[in-house]
């Protein structure tokens, strides 16, 4: 069985609590453990906190959230957050460990690693003045769900 | 978030409550960094116990508090992480930088 949900939100920094609150729900339909629904959850807030304060840089846009359950024995959440913020210059630069443009905001430049390493997937595009694409999936060993 | 403060010895212990993100991390930064140049705390133990979330927003905090303390010659202590919690200190390498307090 495959269900879906859209989410829109203004790139406001209060928002970020809600985004995963919301997916963290969602996932829930595929009994997920705590460890991966946490793993879930901090994956999305990476995904929108990075819109609101690199993609947006502070300004007012609004974040696009699409998630997608394959439920079955093995069941897959897939979660894309967008933006049409400025985008990233290097994407491969921006994925590496501890990389930041904000050493002085004290960002630990950890976002996308925590995404990769919480994650089973992530793909990330991005074009400058147009927007930023993250899109990650995570298996979650579910007990089986009648199709 | 909640965020109880107290000088306890030479020690600023702050107990967090709740979630950590961006959305709260500044507002925690000013309030810790506050009380450590009033009280001119030795060491600072952060107790994680009551944190139900935190993302590499807490990450930034944590780093920016122990480069702080260790530019005055003090100290920071963790306390009592969540396995979540954990798990995200351990893949930041914060955790072979920064003491764990297993008192409490």
């Amino acid at each position: 069985m495959r269900n879906y949900m859209k989410l829109e939100i203004p790139s406001k920094s209060l928002n970020e609590a809600f985004a995963r609150a919301a997916v963290g729900a969602f996932a829930a339909q595929a009994d997920p453990t705590v460890e991966e629904l946490a793993d879930i959850k901090t994956s999305v807030s990476e995904a929108v906190t990075n819109s609101i304060i690199h993609g947006y840089r502070d300004t007012a846009g609004v974040i696009y959230i699409e998630c997608e359950a394959r439920l079955g024995k093995t069941c897959v959440i897939e979660i894309t957050v967008r933006d049409e913020g400025v985008g990233i210059p290097d994407v491969e630069r921006a994925m590496e460990p501890l990389f930041t443009t904000a050493p002085d905001e004290e960002r630990s430049g950890m976002g996308f690693t925590v995404m990769e390493s919480f994650m089973d997937t992530l793909d990330v595009t991005s074009e400058k003045g147009k927007g930023t694409t993250v899109k990650m999936s995570k298996k979650i060993n579910a007990r089986a769900i009648d199709e | 978030m909640n965020c109880e403060i107290e000088q306890v010895g030479g020690a600023l212990v702050v107990k967090l409550k709740g979630e950590i993100d961006q959305h709260c991390a500044e507002e925690l930064r000013g309030d810790i960094d506050r009380q450590l140049d009033i009280k001119h705390s030795a060491s600072l133990i952060i107790d994680l116990g009551g944190v139900d979330f935190m993302d590499s927003s807490g990450l930034g905090l944590i780093m920016g508090r122990y480069r702080k303390m260790q530019a005055r010659g003090g100290k920071i202590l963790l306390a009592r992480p969540t396995p979540a919690v954990d798990k995200l200190l351990e893949l930041s390498g914060i955790n072979k930088l920064v003491g764990r307090e297993r008192t409490k």
